[in-house]
Protein backbone atom coordinates (compact mmCIF):
# COMPACT_ATOMS: atom_id res chain seq x y z
CA UNK A 1 0.00 0.00 0.00
CA UNK A 2 1.05 3.32 -0.86
CA UNK A 3 -1.06 5.64 1.80
CA UNK A 4 -3.27 4.70 4.55
CA UNK A 5 -6.20 7.15 2.82
CA UNK A 6 -6.37 8.59 -0.24
CA UNK A 7 -7.95 12.01 -0.94
CA UNK A 8 -9.35 13.38 -4.04
CA UNK A 9 -9.67 16.88 -4.03
CA UNK A 10 -7.68 19.78 -2.69
CA UNK A 11 -10.71 21.90 -1.61
CA UNK A 12 -12.71 22.78 2.06
CA UNK A 13 -13.31 19.05 2.87
CA UNK A 14 -10.46 17.43 1.51
CA UNK A 15 -7.82 19.67 2.95
CA UNK A 16 -10.29 19.29 6.45
CA UNK A 17 -10.36 15.63 6.22
CA UNK A 18 -6.46 15.32 5.36
CA UNK A 19 -5.34 17.62 8.65
CA UNK A 20 -7.40 15.63 11.02
CA UNK A 21 -5.84 12.36 9.43
CA UNK A 22 -2.32 13.90 8.99
CA UNK A 23 -2.39 15.14 12.92
CA UNK A 24 -3.47 11.56 14.20
CA UNK A 25 -0.30 9.36 12.10
CA UNK A 26 -1.97 8.18 8.95
CA UNK A 27 -0.17 8.45 5.79
CA UNK A 28 -2.17 10.59 3.65
CA UNK A 29 -2.05 12.21 0.05
CA UNK A 30 -4.38 14.58 -1.32
CA UNK A 31 -4.47 14.54 -5.04
CA UNK A 32 -5.68 17.58 -6.83
CA UNK A 33 -6.57 18.50 -10.84
CA UNK A 34 -6.24 21.78 -10.70
CA UNK A 35 -2.95 23.86 -9.96
CA UNK A 36 -4.66 25.79 -7.14
CA UNK A 37 -6.21 24.21 -4.03
CA UNK A 38 -9.87 25.40 -3.26
CA UNK A 39 -12.11 23.23 -5.22
CA UNK A 40 -15.47 24.95 -5.07
CA UNK A 41 -14.09 27.71 -3.17
CA UNK A 42 -10.82 28.80 -4.91
CA UNK A 43 -9.51 32.07 -6.17
CA UNK A 44 -7.90 32.98 -9.36
CA UNK A 45 -6.19 36.21 -10.71
CA UNK A 46 -7.20 38.60 -13.43
CA UNK A 47 -6.31 41.90 -14.49
CA UNK A 48 -3.58 42.29 -11.94
CA UNK A 49 -6.97 41.45 -9.44
CA UNK A 50 -7.15 38.57 -7.10
CA UNK A 51 -10.74 37.43 -6.96
CA UNK A 52 -12.20 34.61 -4.98
CA UNK A 53 -14.56 32.33 -6.80
CA UNK A 54 -17.16 31.43 -4.69
CA UNK A 55 -17.35 33.39 -1.42
CA UNK A 56 -19.65 36.04 -0.56
CA UNK A 57 -19.58 35.58 3.15
CA UNK A 58 -18.72 32.73 5.37
CA UNK A 59 -21.56 31.44 7.38
CA UNK A 60 -21.60 30.14 11.15
CA UNK A 61 -19.50 33.03 12.33
CA UNK A 62 -19.93 33.44 16.12
CA UNK A 63 -17.55 34.98 18.73
CA UNK A 64 -14.70 33.58 20.32
CA UNK A 65 -16.39 32.90 23.72
CA UNK A 66 -19.08 30.63 22.26
CA UNK A 67 -17.93 26.99 22.20
CA UNK A 68 -20.91 24.54 21.23
CA UNK A 69 -21.56 25.62 17.54
CA UNK A 70 -20.28 24.62 14.27
CA UNK A 71 -17.30 27.23 13.46
CA UNK A 72 -15.73 26.61 16.79
CA UNK A 73 -16.29 23.02 16.80
CA UNK A 74 -14.27 22.62 13.06
CA UNK A 75 -11.39 24.90 14.87
CA UNK A 76 -11.34 22.15 17.67
CA UNK A 77 -10.93 19.77 15.42
CA UNK A 78 -8.39 20.92 13.01
CA UNK A 79 -6.10 22.35 16.09
CA UNK A 80 -6.56 26.08 15.12
CA UNK A 81 -7.23 29.31 17.06
CA UNK A 82 -10.31 31.68 15.60
CA UNK A 83 -7.24 34.12 14.64
CA UNK A 84 -6.11 31.97 12.21
CA UNK A 85 -9.40 32.41 9.59
CA UNK A 86 -9.45 36.01 10.84
CA UNK A 87 -12.89 36.38 10.25
CA UNK A 88 -14.38 39.88 10.65
CA UNK A 89 -18.24 40.25 10.92
CA UNK A 90 -20.47 41.60 8.18
CA UNK A 91 -22.62 45.18 9.18
CA UNK A 92 -26.16 44.40 7.59
CA UNK A 93 -27.95 41.96 5.12
CA UNK A 94 -31.64 42.48 3.89
CA UNK A 95 -33.80 40.27 2.17
CA UNK A 96 -35.66 42.61 -0.39
CA UNK A 97 -39.00 41.23 -1.68
CA UNK A 98 -41.89 43.80 -3.67
CA UNK A 99 -43.62 43.46 -0.51
CA UNK A 100 -41.49 43.51 2.37
CA UNK A 101 -38.00 44.16 3.11
CA UNK A 102 -36.37 42.26 6.03
CA UNK A 103 -32.96 43.06 7.80
CA UNK A 104 -30.39 40.73 9.59
CA UNK A 105 -27.06 40.71 11.24
CA UNK A 106 -25.19 38.40 13.67
CA UNK A 107 -27.44 39.21 16.44
CA UNK A 108 -30.13 36.70 16.02
CA UNK A 109 -32.23 38.71 18.63
CA UNK A 110 -32.29 41.29 15.43
CA UNK A 111 -33.55 39.61 12.93
CA UNK A 112 -36.57 38.07 15.14
CA UNK A 113 -37.74 41.74 16.21
CA UNK A 114 -37.24 42.29 12.88
CA UNK A 115 -39.70 39.38 11.30
CA UNK A 116 -42.44 39.98 14.14
CA UNK A 117 -41.92 43.73 13.33
CA UNK A 118 -42.74 43.01 9.87
CA UNK A 119 -45.55 40.40 10.26
CA UNK A 120 -47.00 40.61 13.43
CA UNK A 121 -49.66 38.37 12.32
CA UNK A 122 -47.09 35.90 11.83
CA UNK A 123 -45.30 36.79 15.37
CA UNK A 124 -46.44 33.01 17.22
CA UNK A 125 -45.85 30.85 14.16
CA UNK A 126 -42.67 32.57 13.78
CA UNK A 127 -42.19 31.52 17.04
CA UNK A 128 -43.27 28.11 16.28
CA UNK A 129 -41.06 27.62 13.69
CA UNK A 130 -37.68 28.60 15.78
CA UNK A 131 -39.02 26.02 18.38
CA UNK A 132 -39.35 23.19 15.41
CA UNK A 133 -35.70 24.36 13.86
CA UNK A 134 -34.37 24.27 17.73
CA UNK A 135 -35.54 21.09 18.65
CA UNK A 136 -34.23 19.16 15.55
CA UNK A 137 -31.39 17.53 15.14
CA UNK A 138 -29.73 18.07 11.60
CA UNK A 139 -26.48 15.99 12.46
CA UNK A 140 -28.68 12.97 12.77
CA UNK A 141 -27.20 11.47 9.44
CA UNK A 142 -29.48 8.96 9.44
CA UNK A 143 -32.62 10.96 9.52
CA UNK A 144 -35.10 10.40 7.02
CA UNK A 145 -35.50 13.53 4.28
CA UNK A 146 -38.49 15.41 5.12
CA UNK A 147 -39.85 18.66 2.62
CA UNK A 148 -38.45 21.82 4.43
CA UNK A 149 -41.70 23.54 2.14
CA UNK A 150 -44.28 21.59 4.25
CA UNK A 151 -42.73 22.14 7.41
CA UNK A 152 -42.08 25.57 6.96
CA UNK A 153 -45.61 26.39 5.29
CA UNK A 154 -47.53 24.64 7.44
CA UNK A 155 -45.97 26.76 10.21
CA UNK A 156 -46.17 30.11 8.48
CA UNK A 157 -49.25 30.56 6.72
CA UNK A 158 -48.12 33.97 4.86
CA UNK A 159 -46.51 32.59 1.82
CA UNK A 160 -44.12 35.63 1.48
CA UNK A 161 -43.04 35.09 4.66
CA UNK A 162 -41.79 31.64 3.16
CA UNK A 163 -40.29 32.49 0.99
CA UNK A 164 -38.40 35.54 2.21
CA UNK A 165 -36.90 33.11 4.72
CA UNK A 166 -36.06 30.49 2.65
CA UNK A 167 -34.98 32.90 -0.36
CA UNK A 168 -30.69 33.47 1.61
CA UNK A 169 -31.23 29.28 2.58
CA UNK A 170 -31.66 28.22 -0.64
CA UNK A 171 -29.00 30.95 -2.55
CA UNK A 172 -26.17 30.01 0.27
CA UNK A 173 -26.72 26.18 0.07
CA UNK A 174 -29.14 24.77 -1.85
CA UNK A 175 -28.96 21.81 -4.69
CA UNK A 176 -32.77 20.90 -4.93
CA UNK A 177 -35.29 23.10 -6.79
CA UNK A 178 -38.43 24.74 -5.47
CA UNK A 179 -37.50 22.87 -2.15
CA UNK A 180 -35.26 21.95 0.37
CA UNK A 181 -34.41 19.08 2.55
CA UNK A 182 -35.57 20.37 5.87
CA UNK A 183 -32.16 19.06 7.95
CA UNK A 184 -30.47 21.41 5.35
CA UNK A 185 -32.99 23.87 6.12
CA UNK A 186 -32.33 24.07 9.98
CA UNK A 187 -28.12 23.50 9.40
CA UNK A 188 -28.64 27.05 6.89
CA UNK A 189 -30.96 28.24 9.06
CA UNK A 190 -28.85 28.22 12.41
CA UNK A 191 -25.65 29.12 10.39
CA UNK A 192 -26.97 32.30 8.11
CA UNK A 193 -30.15 33.70 10.74
CA UNK A 194 -28.81 32.25 14.23
CA UNK A 195 -25.12 32.49 13.52
CA UNK A 196 -24.08 34.86 10.88
CA UNK A 197 -21.68 36.25 7.97
CA UNK A 198 -18.04 37.20 8.36
CA UNK A 199 -15.30 37.39 6.32
CA UNK A 200 -11.36 37.48 5.76
CA UNK A 201 -10.14 40.80 5.08
CA UNK A 202 -7.64 38.06 2.48
CA UNK A 203 -10.70 36.33 1.22
CA UNK A 204 -10.93 32.71 0.72
CA UNK A 205 -7.03 32.63 0.58
CA UNK A 206 -6.60 32.99 4.19
CA UNK A 207 -8.54 30.00 4.91
CA UNK A 208 -7.25 27.87 2.06
CA UNK A 209 -3.62 28.93 3.54
CA UNK A 210 -4.29 27.97 6.81
CA UNK A 211 -5.76 25.12 6.00
CA UNK A 212 -2.56 23.75 3.42
CA UNK A 213 0.25 24.39 5.85
CA UNK A 214 -1.54 22.80 8.97
CA UNK A 215 -2.16 19.82 6.52
CA UNK A 216 1.81 19.83 5.53
CA UNK A 217 3.25 20.66 8.81
CA UNK A 218 1.79 17.49 9.68
CA UNK A 219 3.19 15.68 7.39
CA UNK A 220 0.45 15.18 4.54
CA UNK A 221 0.89 14.70 1.20
CA UNK A 222 -0.58 17.17 -1.47
CA UNK A 223 0.29 16.73 -5.34
CA UNK A 224 -1.27 19.07 -7.93
CA UNK A 225 -1.98 19.06 -10.91
CA UNK A 226 -2.61 14.86 -10.54
CA UNK A 227 -5.80 14.37 -11.70
CA UNK A 228 -7.37 10.65 -11.27
CA UNK A 229 -8.21 8.73 -14.57
CA UNK A 230 -10.29 5.75 -12.94
CA UNK A 231 -10.64 4.18 -9.62
CA UNK A 232 -9.65 0.56 -10.39
CA UNK A 233 -12.56 -1.88 -8.23
CA UNK A 234 -12.36 -5.09 -7.64
CA UNK A 235 -14.24 -7.60 -4.66
CA UNK A 236 -16.62 -4.88 -3.96
CA UNK A 237 -13.51 -2.52 -3.13
CA UNK A 238 -11.05 0.31 -4.80
CA UNK A 239 -8.40 -2.13 -5.41
CA UNK A 240 -5.83 1.32 -6.94
CA UNK A 241 -6.75 4.78 -8.19
CA UNK A 242 -4.92 5.78 -11.63
CA UNK A 243 -4.01 9.13 -12.51
CA UNK A 244 -4.45 10.76 -15.74
CA UNK A 245 0.03 10.86 -16.19
CA UNK A 246 -0.54 7.27 -15.72
CA UNK A 247 0.94 6.72 -12.00
CA UNK A 248 -1.03 4.05 -9.82
CA UNK A 249 -1.49 4.68 -6.43
CA UNK A 250 -2.87 2.04 -3.64
CA UNK A 251 -4.70 3.04 -1.07
CA UNK A 252 -6.54 1.09 2.15
CA UNK A 253 -9.41 3.66 1.96
CA UNK A 254 -10.49 6.53 -0.56
CA UNK A 255 -12.16 9.76 0.46
CA UNK A 256 -13.60 11.48 -2.28
CA UNK A 257 -14.96 15.24 -2.46
CA UNK A 258 -15.50 15.34 -6.55
CA UNK A 259 -18.84 15.06 -6.03
CA UNK A 260 -20.75 11.72 -5.93
CA UNK A 261 -21.85 11.80 -9.62
CA UNK A 262 -18.79 12.42 -10.41
CA UNK A 263 -16.93 10.21 -8.67
CA UNK A 264 -18.98 7.37 -9.47
CA UNK A 265 -17.74 8.14 -13.18
CA UNK A 266 -14.35 7.22 -12.40
CA UNK A 267 -15.03 3.70 -11.23
CA UNK A 268 -13.91 1.55 -14.10
CA UNK A 269 -17.10 -0.88 -13.87
CA UNK A 270 -20.33 1.47 -13.03
CA UNK A 271 -23.05 1.69 -14.74
CA UNK A 272 -23.78 5.36 -16.20
CA UNK A 273 -27.30 5.06 -16.75
CA UNK A 274 -29.14 5.66 -13.16
CA UNK A 275 -26.82 8.21 -12.52
CA UNK A 276 -28.73 11.29 -14.46
CA UNK A 277 -30.95 11.57 -12.20
CA UNK A 278 -28.48 12.25 -9.19
CA UNK A 279 -27.16 15.41 -10.72
CA UNK A 280 -27.91 18.79 -9.66
CA UNK A 281 -29.41 21.64 -11.53
CA UNK A 282 -28.69 24.50 -9.79
CA UNK A 283 -26.13 26.61 -10.94
CA UNK A 284 -25.35 30.62 -11.31
CA UNK A 285 -24.08 33.08 -13.35
CA UNK A 286 -21.90 35.80 -11.36
CA UNK A 287 -20.69 39.34 -12.19
CA UNK A 288 -18.02 40.83 -10.37
CA UNK A 289 -17.77 44.78 -10.51
CA UNK A 290 -14.44 46.38 -9.18
CA UNK A 291 -14.93 49.98 -8.43
CA UNK A 292 -13.24 53.57 -8.14
CA UNK A 293 -14.98 54.07 -5.09
CA UNK A 294 -16.21 52.79 -2.52
CA UNK A 295 -19.94 51.22 -2.02
CA UNK A 296 -19.87 53.22 1.51
CA UNK A 297 -19.34 56.68 -0.25
CA UNK A 298 -21.95 55.82 -2.04
CA UNK A 299 -24.02 55.51 1.68
CA UNK A 300 -24.33 51.96 0.93
CA UNK A 301 -23.51 50.08 4.04
CA UNK A 302 -25.41 46.80 3.87
CA UNK A 303 -23.35 43.51 3.29
CA UNK A 304 -25.57 41.13 1.33
CA UNK A 305 -28.91 42.02 -0.47
CA UNK A 306 -30.94 38.94 -1.52
CA UNK A 307 -33.69 40.64 -3.62
CA UNK A 308 -36.54 38.91 -5.32
CA UNK A 309 -38.65 40.65 -8.00
CA UNK A 310 -41.48 38.64 -8.74
CA UNK A 311 -44.96 37.65 -6.37
CA UNK A 312 -43.38 34.17 -5.63
CA UNK A 313 -39.59 33.36 -5.04
CA UNK A 314 -39.02 30.90 -7.76
CA UNK A 315 -35.72 28.95 -6.66
CA UNK A 316 -34.75 26.21 -9.57
CA UNK A 317 -32.97 26.27 -12.96
CA UNK A 318 -34.17 28.79 -15.23
CA UNK A 319 -35.61 28.15 -18.65
CA UNK A 320 -33.36 31.05 -20.25
CA UNK A 321 -30.25 31.58 -19.58
CA UNK A 322 -30.24 33.92 -16.78
CA UNK A 323 -32.92 34.82 -14.20
CA UNK A 324 -32.56 38.09 -12.85
CA UNK A 325 -35.65 38.20 -11.21
CA UNK A 326 -33.85 37.05 -8.00
CA UNK A 327 -30.46 37.23 -6.89
CA UNK A 328 -27.86 37.95 -4.33
CA UNK A 329 -25.83 41.62 -4.22
CA UNK A 330 -22.94 40.97 -2.01
CA UNK A 331 -20.50 43.72 -1.08
CA UNK A 332 -17.25 42.27 0.20
CA UNK A 333 -16.32 45.87 1.25
CA UNK A 334 -19.03 45.82 3.80
CA UNK A 335 -17.38 43.80 6.86
CA UNK A 336 -16.11 45.26 9.85
CA UNK A 337 -12.07 45.27 8.62
CA UNK A 338 -9.60 46.92 10.58
CA UNK A 339 -8.42 48.58 7.32
CA UNK A 340 -10.84 49.14 4.18
CA UNK A 341 -10.12 47.08 1.07
CA UNK A 342 -8.31 48.57 -1.52
CA UNK A 343 -10.75 48.66 -4.00
CA UNK A 344 -14.73 49.06 -4.24
CA UNK A 345 -16.55 45.74 -5.50
CA UNK A 346 -20.15 44.10 -5.61
CA UNK A 347 -20.80 40.63 -6.78
CA UNK A 348 -23.89 39.69 -8.11
CA UNK A 349 -25.30 36.28 -8.44
CA UNK A 350 -28.21 34.68 -10.42
CA UNK A 351 -29.85 31.19 -11.08
CA UNK A 352 -28.36 30.14 -14.47
CA UNK A 353 -29.16 27.26 -16.90
CA UNK A 354 -26.19 25.58 -17.71
CA UNK A 355 -27.44 23.12 -20.79
CA UNK A 356 -28.37 26.49 -22.40
CA UNK A 357 -24.91 28.16 -21.62
CA UNK A 358 -23.15 24.81 -22.75
CA UNK A 359 -25.08 24.66 -26.37
CA UNK A 360 -23.69 28.23 -27.10
CA UNK A 361 -21.20 28.41 -29.96
CA UNK A 362 -17.79 30.52 -28.89
CA UNK A 363 -19.39 34.11 -30.64
CA UNK A 364 -22.85 34.01 -29.39
CA UNK A 365 -20.99 32.68 -25.95
CA UNK A 366 -19.66 35.83 -25.78
CA UNK A 367 -22.16 38.17 -27.11
CA UNK A 368 -25.03 36.46 -24.66
CA UNK A 369 -22.62 36.76 -21.81
CA UNK A 370 -22.29 40.81 -22.60
CA UNK A 371 -25.54 41.16 -23.14
CA UNK A 372 -27.10 39.50 -19.42
CA UNK A 373 -24.03 40.82 -17.97
CA UNK A 374 -26.43 44.69 -18.93
CA UNK A 375 -29.53 42.97 -18.21
CA UNK A 376 -27.84 42.03 -14.21
CA UNK A 377 -26.49 45.31 -14.19
CA UNK A 378 -30.08 46.84 -14.53
CA UNK A 379 -31.69 44.63 -12.26
CA UNK A 380 -29.20 44.92 -9.59
CA UNK A 381 -29.07 48.95 -9.13
CA UNK A 382 -32.62 48.81 -8.98
CA UNK A 383 -31.29 47.50 -5.19
CA UNK A 384 -28.00 48.93 -4.58
CA UNK A 385 -27.14 52.57 -5.80
CA UNK A 386 -26.30 52.79 -9.07
CA UNK A 387 -22.47 52.29 -8.96
CA UNK A 388 -22.28 51.61 -13.12
CA UNK A 389 -20.15 55.08 -13.85
CA UNK A 390 -18.05 54.23 -11.20
CA UNK A 391 -16.84 50.58 -12.39
CA UNK A 392 -13.06 49.81 -13.68
CA UNK A 393 -13.21 46.07 -14.23
CA UNK A 394 -15.52 43.50 -14.79
CA UNK A 395 -15.11 39.68 -14.49
CA UNK A 396 -17.96 37.54 -15.04
CA UNK A 397 -18.28 33.67 -14.76
CA UNK A 398 -21.06 31.30 -16.01
CA UNK A 399 -22.34 27.67 -15.14
CA UNK A 400 -19.87 26.71 -18.41
CA UNK A 401 -16.82 28.51 -16.06
CA UNK A 402 -17.23 26.62 -13.12
CA UNK A 403 -17.90 23.49 -14.73
CA UNK A 404 -14.75 23.45 -16.99
CA UNK A 405 -12.60 24.63 -13.29
CA UNK A 406 -14.30 22.47 -10.86
CA UNK A 407 -15.52 19.12 -12.99
CA UNK A 408 -18.94 19.43 -11.67
CA UNK A 409 -21.51 18.02 -13.56
CA UNK A 410 -23.80 20.99 -14.61
CA UNK A 411 -21.36 23.42 -13.12
CA UNK A 412 -23.69 22.67 -10.10
CA UNK A 413 -22.21 24.34 -7.45
CA UNK A 414 -24.05 22.93 -4.24
CA UNK A 415 -23.92 19.14 -5.92
CA UNK A 416 -26.34 16.31 -6.25
CA UNK A 417 -29.75 17.37 -4.87
CA UNK A 418 -29.41 13.65 -3.14
CA UNK A 419 -27.02 13.52 -0.09
CA UNK A 420 -25.64 11.01 0.57
CA UNK A 421 -25.04 12.11 4.33
CA UNK A 422 -23.18 8.69 5.61
CA UNK A 423 -20.97 9.09 3.12
CA UNK A 424 -20.82 5.57 2.39
CA UNK A 425 -20.85 4.33 -1.27
CA UNK A 426 -21.55 0.24 -2.87
CA UNK A 427 -17.67 -0.29 -2.11
CA UNK A 428 -16.06 -0.79 1.06
CA UNK A 429 -13.35 1.22 1.10
CA UNK A 430 -15.09 4.33 -0.51
CA UNK A 431 -16.19 7.35 0.98
CA UNK A 432 -18.24 10.78 0.23
CA UNK A 433 -17.14 13.83 1.57
CA UNK A 434 -17.71 17.82 0.87
CA UNK A 435 -20.80 18.67 -1.19
CA UNK A 436 -22.48 15.59 -2.31
CA UNK A 437 -22.35 14.23 1.63
CA UNK A 438 -24.24 17.42 2.52
CA UNK A 439 -23.14 20.00 4.76
CA UNK A 440 -22.66 22.87 2.82
CA UNK A 441 -20.36 26.20 2.96
CA UNK A 442 -17.27 26.36 3.52
CA UNK A 443 -17.63 25.86 7.34
CA UNK A 444 -19.94 23.20 6.05
CA UNK A 445 -17.23 21.47 3.86
CA UNK A 446 -14.92 21.27 6.42
CA UNK A 447 -17.12 20.20 9.04
CA UNK A 448 -18.25 17.01 5.90
CA UNK A 449 -14.01 16.26 5.56
CA UNK A 450 -13.55 16.21 9.58
CA UNK A 451 -16.62 14.17 9.83
CA UNK A 452 -16.20 11.84 7.39
CA UNK A 453 -12.67 11.11 8.69
CA UNK A 454 -13.66 10.40 11.95
CA UNK A 455 -16.11 7.98 11.35
CA UNK A 456 -14.59 6.10 8.43
CA UNK A 457 -11.28 6.33 8.98
CA UNK A 458 -10.48 7.18 12.55
CA UNK A 459 -12.77 5.43 14.58
CA UNK A 460 -12.16 2.21 12.41
CA UNK A 461 -8.52 1.63 13.27
CA UNK B 1 1.69 4.16 35.02
CA UNK B 2 -0.15 4.53 38.19
CA UNK B 3 -3.94 5.59 38.56
CA UNK B 4 -3.01 8.91 39.14
CA UNK B 5 -0.78 9.05 36.57
CA UNK B 6 -3.49 8.10 34.29
CA UNK B 7 -5.95 10.23 35.66
CA UNK B 8 -3.75 13.22 35.41
CA UNK B 9 -3.13 12.35 31.25
CA UNK B 10 -6.36 12.05 30.45
CA UNK B 11 -7.14 15.41 32.24
CA UNK B 12 -4.35 17.41 30.61
CA UNK B 13 -5.85 15.73 27.15
CA UNK B 14 -8.80 17.03 27.98
CA UNK B 15 -7.05 20.62 28.89
CA UNK B 16 -5.84 20.36 25.62
CA UNK B 17 -8.81 20.08 23.42
CA UNK B 18 -10.71 22.80 25.54
CA UNK B 19 -8.37 24.68 27.06
CA UNK B 20 -10.93 27.48 29.12
CA UNK B 21 -12.84 25.20 30.81
CA UNK B 22 -12.11 24.57 34.69
CA UNK B 23 -11.47 20.65 35.41
CA UNK B 24 -10.22 20.73 38.68
CA UNK B 25 -13.96 19.85 40.12
CA UNK B 26 -14.55 17.21 37.61
CA UNK B 27 -16.26 14.29 39.27
CA UNK B 28 -14.82 11.06 39.13
CA UNK B 29 -18.37 8.87 38.65
CA UNK B 30 -20.24 11.43 36.81
CA UNK B 31 -20.26 11.25 32.56
CA UNK B 32 -17.36 13.81 31.58
CA UNK B 33 -19.74 15.21 28.80
CA UNK B 34 -22.47 16.62 31.74
CA UNK B 35 -19.93 18.36 33.54
CA UNK B 36 -18.12 20.54 30.94
CA UNK B 37 -19.08 21.36 27.41
CA UNK B 38 -17.60 18.35 25.12
CA UNK B 39 -19.16 17.35 22.19
CA UNK B 40 -18.79 13.72 20.62
CA UNK B 41 -16.56 14.91 17.86
CA UNK B 42 -13.89 16.00 21.20
CA UNK B 43 -14.70 12.92 22.68
CA UNK B 44 -13.06 10.80 19.68
CA UNK B 45 -10.17 13.77 19.85
CA UNK B 46 -9.30 11.84 23.58
CA UNK B 47 -9.33 8.49 22.27
CA UNK B 48 -7.24 9.39 18.92
CA UNK B 49 -4.97 11.36 21.40
CA UNK B 50 -4.52 8.78 23.99
CA UNK B 51 -3.51 6.36 20.59
CA UNK B 52 -1.31 9.45 18.78
CA UNK B 53 0.73 9.26 22.26
CA UNK B 54 0.96 5.87 23.80
CA UNK B 55 -0.43 3.47 20.83
CA UNK B 56 -3.47 2.46 22.84
CA UNK B 57 -5.97 1.37 20.09
CA UNK B 58 -9.21 1.40 21.93
CA UNK B 59 -12.70 -0.03 19.55
CA UNK B 60 -15.42 1.21 19.20
CA UNK B 61 -17.98 -0.69 20.99
CA UNK B 62 -16.08 0.11 24.05
CA UNK B 63 -16.24 4.14 23.63
CA UNK B 64 -19.28 4.15 26.51
CA UNK B 65 -16.54 2.52 28.99
CA UNK B 66 -14.69 5.92 28.96
CA UNK B 67 -17.55 8.06 29.24
CA UNK B 68 -16.54 9.04 33.18
CA UNK B 69 -13.43 9.83 34.83
CA UNK B 70 -13.28 6.83 36.99
CA UNK B 71 -14.74 4.77 33.98
CA UNK B 72 -11.32 5.76 31.72
CA UNK B 73 -8.68 5.24 34.54
CA UNK B 74 -10.18 1.76 35.47
CA UNK B 75 -10.44 0.87 31.51
CA UNK B 76 -6.87 2.77 30.81
CA UNK B 77 -4.86 1.24 33.57
CA UNK B 78 -3.71 -2.49 32.54
CA UNK B 79 -3.41 -1.00 29.17
CA UNK B 80 -1.16 1.49 30.73
CA UNK B 81 0.39 0.47 33.81
CA UNK B 82 3.85 -0.91 31.86
CA UNK B 83 4.11 2.37 29.99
Amino acid sequence: MDYEVLIIGAGMSGLAAGIRLAYYGKKVCIVEKHHRVGGLNSFYNRGGRRFDVGLHAMTNYVSANVRLAPLPKLLRQLKLKPEDFALCPQQMSIIKFPQKTLRFNNDFGFFVRDVIDNFPHQADNFQKLLRTVFEYDELNLYAKPVSAREVVCSTISDPILCDMIFCPLMFYGNAQENDMEFGQFVIMFKSIFCEGFARPRAGVRQILDVLVRKYKAYGGELKMRCAVKSLQCANGRVESVLLENGEIIRAEKVLSSAGYVETMKLLSDYDFSQLDSFAGQISFVECIFVLNRSPRDMGYNTTITFYNNSDRFYYRKPDKLVDVSSGVICCPNNFQFDQPLPEGMFRVTNLANFDLWNELSESEYKAQKAAWLEAILGEAVKFVPDFRDSIVYVDMFTPKTIQRFTDRVNGAVYGSPYKVKTGKTHLDNLFICGTDQGFLGIVGAMLSGISMANLHVLQKT
Amino acid sequence: MTRDQIKSVILEIIGQIIPDEDLSNLKGDIPIREQVELDSMDFLDIIMELRKRYGIEVPENDYPKLATLDGSVAYLEPLMKNL
